[in-house]
């Protein structure tokens, strides 16, 4: 199977880089665009008998490893290949 | 007492910890490799300065994965003491030893400058020899040195006293010009609950020799010392 993690700074906590980039989308001459967030896609794959297996695995890897709870939420998508 | 420096791949300041410990403060050291399962007795490990693993994902997330961190986080649960530096206090974060998290710096740049700091707790193994409110001026060079954890952390930690430093102006005032990575309080150092584990940005292994521009590095060093003699004899 195939794993695609999305990790993203949390709601509420700062992000000097989605800041800067955001400045720049605007310097680009796109105004209209706020609320800019830089976050981290991580992609693997992952052997499992089931999907919800890997779901079980992968949400182990996210609090330990791939996402800073403290700091990052994540999501998941899990591809039957 | 013994001291263990313990080394990861990309760290850089363990040597500056050895110096200051071997050669300024004529302490028994050793290099412990982060691959090791950790044995023998210590009275005190380091984490030091630099940047593991080449501060891949995010600062302190691989290392805290080293074979060597179950025995320091067996070894903190035990009370031993730990002490965190710059990318250790990185490190220490990631393991769940000390609350919070240390971020990219606010301004987005990597910092390298004296800074002037406040001792706000000395009832702690690290900072025993020291006087509350009294100013030590330390070096940092970090790119990921804002702290920060969320509210209901704060206010948990600042009741049981577990910030240590703050970064404050050279008369002593926490105002925003002094913050120098946008930390949440202006936070530079904290310890765990048990006050056995402590990490720091700044970094006294540079601030232990007058020709360094300031020995003030030595008081951390030399309250461990104090401390774990006072629990020898």
């Amino acid at each position: 199977m195939l794993a695609k993690v999305y990790v993203m700074p949390k709601e509420g906590v700062l992000d000097p880089q989605g800041q800067v980039v955001e400045r720049s989308i605007h310097a680009l001459g796109h105004p209209g665009v706020t609320d800019v967030r830089v976050g981290k896609v991580i992609e693997f794959s992952i052997e499992a008998s089931t999907s919800a297996e890997a779901e079980f695995q992968i949400r182990q890897m996210c609090e330990r490893l791939l996402a800073n709870p403290v700091i990052e939420d994540y999501r998941l998508e899990i591809l039957e290949s | 007492m013994r001291w263990g420096v313990i080394v990861f791949p990309g760290s850089c300041d363990d040597h500056d910890v050895y110096y200051g410990l071997k050669h300024v403060l004529g302490q028994e050291v050793e290099f412990l490799w982060h691959k090791e399962i950790l044995s023998g007795d210590w009275n005190c490990l380091v984490l030091p300065g630099g940047f593991s693993y080449g501060d891949y994902l995010r600062p302190g997330a691989m290392a805290r994965c080293s074979p060597i961190m179950q025995g320091v986080i067996g070894f903190a649960q035990k009370g031993g003491l730990v002490l965190g530096i710059c990318n250790g206090f990185q490190i220490l974060c990631e393991a769940g030893l000390l609350p919070g998290t240390l971020m990219r710096n606010a301004s987005l740049r990597f910092t390298c400058r004296h800074v002037s700091l406040s001792l706000e707790e000395n009832d702690t193994p690290f900072t025993c020899l020291g006087k509350k409110g009294e100013l030590l001026s330390l070096p940092i060079k970090h790119g990921d040195g804002c702290y920060y954890a969320d509210g209901p952390t704060l206010d948990r930690m600042r009741n049981n006293r577990q910030i240590v430093l703050r970064y404050v102006s050279s008369g002593g005032q926490a105002v925003p010009e002094a913050n120098p990575n946008g930390s949440v309080d202006h936070i530079a150092g904290v310890c765990n609950e048990a006050k056995n584990v402590f990490g720091l940005m700044p970094h006294p292994e540079h601030a232990v020799e007058a020709i360094l521009g300031s020995e003030d590095g030595l008081k951390i060093f030399s309250s461990v010392v104090a401390t774990c003699n006072r629990t020898e004899n």
